[in-house]
């Protein structure tokens, strides 16, 4: 602490720390997206480059199936997640009732104990019901676990809200409808985004909930690749797995570009 | 009397949704374990409807403690090495220069939006015996004949750090960010030296992220089976995998919904310590 | 300074709120003219803020009416109103820039688009924001968000404009500014205002008439005069400007004079209307407190000096009466001090004292009436 901190410069040590957990963080994933190009079927030693695997990939009927559930169950989870979590958030800055405070702390529930034993509860529950595993119970399950993410998240946004701003447009002349879609709702929407961002990072990286509630018709990527792995893996799902990565990426990189542009307006 | 009944309503139209989907999916379910957890299990694989105690007595069988055990421990490990690991890379991240910091902290976050499985599925290839790991060992000369990594318990742990250390790190990267720089000048200017700057200011006032982290690194550890099959090749039976087995291969719900239970238990005492020393708002 | 015309736009009859079981307006009657600037003055907790949120509809009375142009405005949302607010924390969309900020309650009323414009640019020039249309209320300072608040608020000609401690987040220097600036645009838009406020400073230079609230009371309306000049409660006096407050009681009566005795003296004032033995309270502004050396008639009221405090144009002497009780006057700084530690005779000028009943004696008065509307006499009662 010889100088005030304000000034901050990269110390060499702090660099290399830095980059070695960095090196960590992203070695299994370019080791997947290296192999998506390998002419080798076998995923051990980089023999040529190609992109015959992501031509490949088209024809594995199965494979490309356990694709798109996973994009369907991510995209109807997210939306049902953002609807039902906004409208709670928005209740309970709204308004003062008996179990709030017992709504509030249930919601941090799924956050808190172990996707696991949600899991197999989810799976004794539908099993019980004579439910058979179907995309629905998969959506359902998502759901689950991600809304209180948006509850929480939309709620933290309201929190920091002046009241007075919603009154103001009542005493301009907006009608209650009005003042929410004029008002509320564009103030709200950066909290909305990132919690439906969270939402969705949720579902694509969801094993273990989808284990259990996901039947054979609807498998997603993850759980794919998590039966494929003994017997080894072809490349054409680490091509599929690349795609999902840079997808993910991709939609993730825009939402909190547009979230920023958002928050730095108001 | 008009009043009262719009804003009940109002309650309705917005809580409501949340309050029904919570109570179908999320309650009624984990009663549904409790409820099963005293049932007894039948030849076919279900449920009879006897009450028994038995299923909470084989927690006491040393097969199962054992299972436990070596549970409690690696998640211990795990959350012991992500702190020690990721507590420098916080504080190198929070304290980078200002044009830096947010484009390190997304960097931080982007692998944490990949599905974790592709990615250990990614260390899998990578630890192989005819892996690129040995390869390179090989070529440099370290060693002339194909290490054993994978499917070793040292692998799970790696896999387990590995998906978690995102975790630890960022509430600790959020508590050092708050941390008010002329604290340490203070602590300076009274003379503490740089290591007493960090045990006697910064660690202290760093303890509500170390202990979020470790929480969110400790509790997650504990049902991450998937982990342990696709690195550890089941060869050490922690209790994921085997409350997964009670409900795939074994078909013993009632030991599953046992355990599950037990894994609820350590949840609850850990957040029970954790909520006398943070708030539950730090954990989102 | 009260215009003439005396048409009443606002009225209260007997407005009554509380928020669970604690009361904090108390059957508040109170009438506001066209046209007029009207403050409502009071410490925080007063019931003012309640009040003026009653009358913009984001509160209803527990019981009581209020009229806006005659019409009982109970079933009324904030809304349907024809009065507007400016809010004390501005309350602007952090979403929208000035232009649409203004422009808001017009596109409600679905004016024409042309119109808007033309009535929003207007407004802009009339609060001189010229050249800011485009930007955001998180890039303004505190007094431009003000005038955007402002603007938003009268760009809708409302009847009546109400504004919530509008100047509180502004510093001192900007809050004077804009104190001349509002009551300029009040007189220029011939529209009333009801101005809240706990700065009384503030009251006294900008109001037509002041209405005065504690605890949930009014405690007396009145010109900025009237208030200063002849405070009706112990409370206003003490609340507006400066005062020195003598407890006593009246002992003679002598036809159009009575002799106040206090604890540290006695004075002979010019008043009438008291009973024999009543308690009141004296009231002297310390400007208007004396000091002398030598005796005064119509005084023995004695106390010693204790200390001189400069404040720039004027002293302020402060003497401790026998009972304790300090006294404070003052005097022009060119005026000769009298030395400290002197013992002096303490008078004021005729007229420059008022007379005060105590809130018990205002009680007894109204049972009084109140017996004798019933064809009583004490005796009966007492």
């Amino acid at each position: 602490m010889k100088k005030r901190r304000k000034v901050r410069e990269f110390k060499p040590g702090s660099v290399f720390y830095a980059c070695l957990i960095y090196l960590f963080l992203y070695l299994p994933i370019f080791v997947v997206i290296a192999f998506s190009f390998n002419t080798s079927k076998m995923n051990i030693t980089f023999e040529g480059f190609t992109f015959e695997w992501y031509g490949k990939m088209f024809e594995n009927r199965q494979l490309m199936q356990s694709f798109f559930n996973t994009v369907i169950v991510a995209g109807v989870s997210t939306v049902i997640s953002v609807i039902i979590g906004t409208l709670c958030a928005l209740g309970l800055y709204k308004f003062e009732f008996k179990l709030k405070n017992a709504l509030s702390s249930s919601l941090y529930i799924p956050i808190v104990i172990p996707e696991l034993v949600f899991a197999i509860a989810l799976l004794i529950f539908f099993t019980s019901l004579n439910i058979s595993m179907n995309m629905a119970t998969l959506i359902i399950s998502h759901v689950t676990f991600s809304m209180p993410f948006v509850v929480i998240t939309v709620r933290a946004r309201l929190a920091g809200f002046d009241r007075s701003i919603e009154e103001a447009a009542r005493d301009l002349g907006a009608n209650e409808f009005r003042t929410f879609m004029r008002v509320t709702l564009p103030m709200i929407s950066p909290g909305v985004l990132s919690g439906g961002m969270l939402a969705l990072t949720m579902s694509l990286d969801d094993v273990v909930v989808s284990f259990f509630t996901a039947g054979p018709e609807s498998t997603t990527l993850p759980l794919k690749i998590l039966g494929m792995v003994r017997k080894g893996v072809s490349p054409d799902v680490n091509a599929l797995s690349t795609l999902m990565i840079v997808g993910t990426i991709v939609i993730l990189l825009t939402s909190t570009m547009i979230q920023g542009r958002l928050e730095k307006k108001m | 009397m008009i009043k009262s009944f719009r804003k009940r309503l109002g309650i309705l139209g917005t809580v409501g949704p949340t309050v029904l989907w919570l109570a179908a999916f999320l309650m009624i379910p984990l009663i549904y374990v409790i409820g099963i957890s005293f049932l007894t299990k039948n030849v076919y694989g279900g449920v009879d409807f006897t009450f028994t105690l038995s299923n909470y007595a084989s927690l006491f069988q040393s097969e199962y403690a054992k299972v436990f055990l070596d549970s409690l421990w690696l998640s211990l490990e795990t959350t012991v090495i992500c702190l020690l690991v990721g507590y420098p890379f916080a504080y190198i991240i929070a304290n980078a220069p200002k044009k830096w910091k947010p484009f390190l902290v997304l960097l931080l976050m982007l692998p944490f939006w990949t599905n974790s499985l592709i990615r250990t599925y990614g260390w899998n290839t990578l630890l192989r015996t005819e892996g690129i790991i040995n390869h390179f060992l090989q070529w440099v000369g370290l060693t002339d004949h194909p290490l054993e990594m994978l499917y070793t318990d040292g692998a799970v742990l790696l896999g387990m750090v590995y998906a978690l250390l995102p975790f630890t790190v960022l509430p600790i990267h959020t508590s050092i960010e708050k941390l008010d720089p002329s604290l340490l000048e203070a602590a300076g200017d009274l003379g503490a030296g740089r290591v007493h700057v960090f045990t006697r200011v910064i660690l202290p006032l760093t303890m509500p992220g170390i202990f979020a982290g470790s929480i969110q690194t400790f509790i997650p550890s504990l049902g991450f089976f998937f982990i342990s099959d696709m690195m550890g090749g089941a060869k050490t039976m922690y209790i994921g995998n085997l409350i997964k087995n009670q409900f795939l291969s074994a078909r013993n719900w009632p030991l599953g919904a046992v355990l599950s239970i037990v894994l609820i238990v350590i949840t609850l005492i850990l957040m029970r310590l954790y909520t006398k020393v943070g708030s539950l708002e730090d954990m989102a | 300074m009260k215009q003439t015309r005396d048409k009443v736009i606002i009225s209260l009859k007997d407005v009554d709120k509380s928020f669970e079981d604690e009361r904090v307006v108390k059957r508040l009657n109170l009438e506001i003219e066209e046209g007029e600037f009207l403050t409502m003055l009071g410490p925080s907790g007063c019931g003012k803020t309640t009040t003026l949120r009653m009358i913009a509809g984001f509160e209803y009375p527990t019981s009581g009416q209020i009229f806006l142009e005659g019409m009982d405005v109970e079933s009324k949302k904030p809304n349907e109103r024809d009065v507007n607010t400016v809010f004390q924390n501005y309350a602007l969309f952090p979403h929208m820039n000035v232009f649409d900020n203004i422009a808001f309650g017009l596109v409600e009323k679905k004016v024409k688009k042309d119109e808007i414009r033309r009535r929003v640019e207007e407004m802009i020039k009339l609060v001189r924001l010229d050249g800011l249309e485009k930007r955001m209320p998180s890039q303004m300072s505190g007094g431009q968000k003000q005038r955007v608040a402002i603007a938003r608020a009268l760009v809708n000609r409302p009847r009546v404009l109400l504004l919530d401690e509008p100047l509180g987040a502004l510093d001192l220097k900007l809050r004077k500014q804009m104190q001349v600036e509002l009551k300029h645009l009040q007189r220029r838009l011939g529209i009333t205002f009801i101005y809240v406020t706990h700065d009384q400073e503030e009251a006294l230079t900008m109001s037509d008439r002041i209405a005065v609230m504690n605890q949930g009371n009014l405690e007396q309306v009145g010109t900025p005069e009237e208030i200063y000049n002849h405070p009706k409660t112990k409370f206003v006096a003490d609340f507006i400007g400066e005062s020195n407050i003598i407890e006593g009681y009246i002992e003679e009566m002598d036809g159009d004079s009575i002799q106040v005795t206090m604890e540290s003296g006695k004075a002979r004032i010019h008043e009438t209307g008291y009973r024999l033995e009543e308690m009141v309270y004296l009231c002297v502004r310390p400007e208007n407190l004396k000091l002398a050396t030598d005796s005064v008639e119509g005084f023995r009221f004695r106390g010693q000096v204790r200390e001189h405090i400069f404040v720039g144009s004027i002293n302020k002497t402060m003497v401790e009466l026998p009972n304790g009780q300090m006294l404070k006057a003052e005097t022009p700084a060119e005026d000769e001090l009298i030395p400290v530690g002197t013992v002096v005779n303490v008078y004021w000028n005729p007229g420059k004292v008022v007379v005060m009943r105590t809130a018990e004696e205002q009680i007894y008065n109204v049972i009084e009436q109140s017996v004798e509307i019933e064809g009583m006499t004490n005796d009966q009662i007492f």
